[in-house]
């Protein structure tokens, strides 16, 4: 199938999208890589009147460090974090999670921001971005306000993003030298979605100690206090020592009613933290 | 002294010519071609699976002028494709739907615009007025008592019944019984290309000229001339380069029918290209089966008779020239395999669904009936304890009984079926994967081997086709040669080469007789126009078939070509040869080229009574006996399972395969790579679901998984040459091999690999949740008996 017609910008500023964004005359879309909301015009489940082109906007592709924390922008590509064209602060976790995603011909066009606020559940960054503990900041005609991902996507594909809203950029933690991270996804082949994912980051120096079970159903299932789920492995201490049963049935509690799943999630969680790093 | 000539010949691994154009993006396909005032048609298909047509409402501005439905397509018939089969029901398919819907995706309006994507514009303003019924989602669901009619005035849901029944009592009192229900997912054939049409009326050649990839231009032609109430002069089908065949361009498409239609009103060109949405929603169209089956056997693996009940979910329609009962008839026909058994007794029906009609993917029927067939010679072993190539050993047909009538009536030309499988156990190296399993994996998973062997019969002609009184009952396969006047060859074949490489094999034919260099060889094949009527590329024909045709009517030219060179050199015609492209006696010789130029270019030199037929011959090949060759292979194969999440990896894959004389083996390899690289999809990827209102569930490749280049191993592959005593060379047809044998060669292995889980699986594809399942099952089989036996 064919697009339908729709008028095409490509603003060079933030404040240009807003006032598009604005137009109550007619549906405008943004498009950052275009990955998923390419199929999604050519499919005709979304049919815009304007295209709004993020790619062009600087601020969308700059990269900020402060003390705690590394900000990139919306556009920054799976690309750019897996060539380490940005600094990694996180001892690895995203250039590895980048390098696994899709083919390469998708990492240099998908982006950060359009991975986030499409969120998809089985996406990768979707859970790691989560695991980190990471924040959007969204910015709308009233000014910005910061979430941290567990806030900002409230279901499969459904994201707490105005429709007169940009996100600008993603906040990421720097981790400690003493943090640990672990991501395993069990996906069909190389480039296809993950049937399931599991991603833990412990860094005690930051307080940090989440899970993040994903490839769900719904929303994945992100757990910011994660002790009880990761027994000794949050403080530091082997792998095995982590209950599959507790895990089956945090699972269960959180409505993943079939057994399999359930496994396979159990599973993927178990590989995250065996291959803990 | 070897010429050059001669390495070019049969046996050589010529490299594809094809391939230059193909490799550099030079192909041309439907796709590719442009003509002035070209437009684009879309059209509006069915969203529900069955569902009465109340109304197709198309804004009034537009009726008949850019938009058509049914009302407006005067004159034109709906397609049947019928069969002499004793039983059979015959259903309508109209081009475009008139009063009932019966798959998602039946088109219902044509819609035409400059673009594409304003032909889609055009068919979000047609307002369908549609009734939902019942659908009949599932093959086994048809047969029920009560199930929804798709063509009412049948009574039930079954295109056809086929059985047969040799002596199966004899059976019954065999101390090994085992039954299985074996079940198979409907797939779709996923060629890169997908379908696609361009359809222009020539004014100057009074003739509908159609673009349309086919492997069967001559058979399309038939169609749409019956359809549209043409003569066959005034239609013109071209099949240009085509990206993938596989069986899914084997048919006359309704879609053929709607724009030639509407080219021979509208006064341009106009194109439809299926994009891959429509392929999979409308399209997926093959391989569904389900078995019932109960193997008798004696405790020392002997087989003693197959008793089997299975259907075949046919889809909405027998598609033209013909579809519907192809599979499921030929189970009971083909089900034994390489076997030799006493008793036997099967029946399938060919069941009517709200699905699009089944076609024959390559290995026809034949890859649902090894998985069925080899899976129960496994598990007959495991019940016997024997290794399963034992069990194999003992049944299957010797080398001494060739040829063979089976009990089924095959007939089987030639080969060692026990070679071909003790050579790939000895490439898998048993021994030390069993002694592997014995020690275990460091990363938990479970190692497992499994086999499996089958029996292609391939370009099976008029004997075998006579019965089924179908549209296309091969005869004769007719090949036009002409030498051209420097001396070069043209071929003119009625079948197509989309893949197969057969512009370069049937010019090495050619050249083996005739000597003639392959590269001043052209092959032309595609169009009604140029070539003789042939019922095109299907069946593992090719080979054989046009290859036959290519050699008798080389044989022809030789003599034309001898008898003008024997004059040249003043010989009788009886004392010259022709080696090496001239024409020699024991003192001279005169080149091919001299000879084409004398016939040509200066007739003042030839005699009075020169052969007036000149250097051109059509003439017509059938092999000595048409009941088809026996190519057959046995494939081996070493997984890892993944216990916990299912996960299977294939860690070695061995074929050994028997396609009798090979006329060019890289090619041979490369059929053989692209079959395994399909079967492998059918093991373990590929599956289109439906849910119960009949709504597939797969609209992308994203939910339509196709093995890629990681999940195909490269496979070792060994020959035997075992010549068939029927045909030109000894040749076989090998085409359709490779994609027969991998799903039961993985499922044993898979199964070998559960064993002590306990654990078997029966159907396909063999997906991590059926793998776990499976586990499961095992698991709480095994925990149930524990608690019976505890009480
Ligand atoms: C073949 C293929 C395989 C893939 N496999 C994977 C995989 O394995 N794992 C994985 O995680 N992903 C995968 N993807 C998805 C890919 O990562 C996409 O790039 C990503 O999901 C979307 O990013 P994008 O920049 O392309 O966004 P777009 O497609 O341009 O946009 C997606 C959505 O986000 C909105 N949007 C984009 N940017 C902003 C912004 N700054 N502010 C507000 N809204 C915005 C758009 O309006 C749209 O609704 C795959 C994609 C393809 C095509």
């Amino acid at each position: 199938m064919k697009p339908v017609n729709f008028d095409y910008a490509r603003p060079a500023d933030v404040g240009a999208v807003l006032a598009l964004l604005d137009d109550q005359s007619r549906a405008v879309k943004l498009m950052a890589g275009s990955q998923s909301l390419g199929p999604m015009l050519n499919m005709r489940l979304v049919q815009p009147d304007l295209i709004v082109d993020l790619t062009g906007v600087a601020e969308l592709r700059r990269v900020e460090e402060t003390a705690g924390d590394l900000v990139l922008g919306a556009c920054i590509t799976h690309a750019d974090i897996e060539d380490r064209r940005v600094p990694d602060v996180t001892r690895g976790a995203l250039p590895t999670v980048a390098s696994g995603i899709a083919y390469r011909a998708v990492r240099n066009r998908g982006t950060i921001g359009g991975s986030l606020t499409h969120a998809d559940p089985s996406a990768d960054w979707v859970s790691m971005m989560a695991a980190v503990g990471a924040r959007v900041r969204l910015r709308g005609p009233s000014g910005e306000r910061t979430l941290p991902i567990e806030q900002f996507i409230v279901g499969a594909l459904e994201v707490d993003l105005a429709a007169n809203e940009v996100l600008v950029s993603v906040v990421i933690p720097k981790l400690s030298s003493r943090a640990r991270w672990g991501y395993y996804k069990l996906c069909r082949k190389p480039g296809e979605f993950a049937h399931a994912i599991g991603a833990f980051v412990t860094d005690p120096e930051r307080g940090l100690c989440r899970v993040v079970i994903g490839a769900t159903e719904t929303r994945p299932y992100i757990v910011t206090d994660a002790r009880h789920l990761l027994g000794d492995v949050a403080a530091g201490g082997p792998a095995h020592k982590v209950d599959p049963a507790t895990v089956d049935a945090f699972m269960a509690e959180q409505g993943m009613h079939d057994p399999v799943d359930r496994q396979i999630h159990v599973t993927a969680f178990r590989r995250a933290i065996e291959q803990a790093r | 002294m070897k010429g050059e000539a001669k390495s070019q010949g049969i046996g050589a691994s010529v490299l594809r010519r094809e391939d230059d154009r193909l490799l550099r993006g030079r192909g041309q396909f439907v796709g590719d071609i442009k003509l002035a005032g070209l437009k684009d048609v879309a059209f509006v298909r069915s969203p529900l699976a069955h569902a009465k047509v109340h109304a197709v409402h198309v804004p009034e501005a537009e009726r008949g002028r850019r938009i058509f439905a049914a009302a407006d397509l005067d004159g034109v018939k709906p397609i049947v494709a019928i069969t002499a089969l004793a039983g059979f029901k015959v259903s309508e398919q109209p081009v475009l739907a008139v009063d009932k819907v019966r798959q998602v995706g039946e088109l219902l309006a044509m819609c035409v615009a400059d673009t594409r994507a304003q032909a889609e514009d055009l068919a979000a303003m047609v307002e369908l007025d549609l009734e939902e019924l019942p659908a009949v989602h599932d093959m086994v669901q048809a047969l029920e008592p009560g199930a929804p009619l798709l063509h009412e005035h049948w009574g039930d849901n079954v295109f056809l019944e086929s059985a047969m029944d040799v002596n199966i009592e004899a059976a019954f009192d065999a101390p090994v019984k085992i039954t299985r229900t074996i079940r198979t997912a409907r797939q779709s054939m996923a060629p890169m290309e997908g379908r696609g049409t361009v359809a222009v009326w020539d004014h100057r050649m009074e003739q509908l000229v159609l673009y349309t990839g086919s492997q069967m231009p001559h058979i399309v032609r038939n169609g749409i001339a019956e359809c549209l109430g043409l003569q066959q002069r005034q239609v013109r089908v071209i099949s240009p380069d085509v990206g993938g065949g596989f069986g899914y361009k084997g048919i006359l498409l309704p879609e053929d029918v709607c724009l030639g239609w509407l080219a021979m009103r509208c006064g341009h060109p106009v194109r439809w290209l299926e994009d891959r949405r429509e392929a999979l929603t409308a399209s997926a169209n093959c391989r569904e089966h389900y078995y019932n089956i109960t193997a008798y056997a004696d405790r020392d693996g002997r087989l003693r008779g197959i008793d089997c009940t299975a259907i075949v979910d046919s889809g909405a329609y027998s598609s033209y020239p013909f579809s519907a009962c192809l599979e499921a008839a030929q189970v009971v026909s083909i089900l034994p395999g390489p076997y030799d058994f006493p008793s036997y007794r099967c029946k399938t029906w060919s069941a009517a669904t709200n699905k699009c009609p089944i076609l024959p993917y390559r290995g026809v029927a034949r890859t649902g009936v090894c998985y069925t067939m080899e899976l129960m010679i496994d598990a007959i072993a495991r019940e016997v304890g024997m290794e399963p190539y034992e069990v194999r050993l003992k049944n299957l047909v010797q080398p001494e009984q060739m040829p063979f009538d089976n009990i089924t009536r095959k007939h089987f030309d030639s080969g060692d079926y026990p070679e071909a499988l003790r050579r790939a156990m000895a490439a898998i190296d048993l021994p030390a994967i069993r002694a592997r399993q014995q020690r275990g994996e460091p990363d938990g998973r479970l190692i497992g081997v499994g086999h499996s062997i089958y029996c292609e019969q391939a370009a099976h002609g008029t004997s075998v086709y006579a019965g089924w009184g179908i549209p296309m009952v091969p005869g004769h396969e007719q090949a036009t040669l002409r030498v051209t006047p420097d001396g070069g060859l043209e071929i003119r074949v009625g079948v197509h080469s989309h893949g197969q490489g057969m512009e370069t094999t049937l010019a090495q034919v050619a050249n083996e007789i005739l000597g003639i260099p392959v590269d001043r060889i052209k092959v032309v094949h595609g169009d009604t126009e140029y070539t003789p009527y042939s019922t095109g590329s299907w069946g593992s024909r090719c080979a054989v078939m046009a290859g036959g045709a290519v050699a008798t009517a080389s044989r022809e030219i030789a003599k034309l070509v001898k008898g003008i060179g024997s004059h040249l050199l003043q010989a009788g015609s009886d004392d010259v040869n022709l080696v090496d492209g001239k024409v020699v006696t024991a003192t001279g010789s005169v080149s091919i080229e001299e000879i084409a130029h004398t016939w040509y270019r200066r007739p003042q030199d030839l005699p009075a009574g020169i052969d007036p037929r000149g250097l051109e011959t059509t003439i017509g090949f059938k092999p000595v006996r048409d009941s088809g060759t026996f190519s057959y292979a046995a494939h081996a194969v070493v997984v890892a399972v993944d216990p916990e999440a299912g996960d299977i990896e294939l860690l070695n894959y061995v074929i050994v395969e028997d396609g009798g004389k090979l006329i060019n083996p890289m090619v041979v390899d490369g059929q053989v790579y692209g079959g395994l690289a399909q079967g492998i999809g059918t093991a373990l990827y590929e599956e289109m679901n439906y849910d119960s209102s009949g709504q597939p569930l797969a609209s992308t490749l994203a939910d339509y998984m196709l093995p890629g280049p990681t999940e195909v191993p490269a496979p070792a592959i060994d020959h035997m040459e075992t010549l068939s005593p029927y045909t030109e060379f000894g040749v076989k047809g090998i085409g359709e091999g490779g994609a027969i044998a991998p799903p039961a060669a993985i499922g044993n292995a898979v199964n070998d690999a559960l064993r002590p889980l306990g654990a078997e699986l029966y159907q396909s594809p063999m997906t991590p949740r059926r793998v776990l399942e499976a586990i499961r099952a095992a698991r709480q089989r095994a925990s149930a008996q524990t608690v019976a036996e505890g009480v």
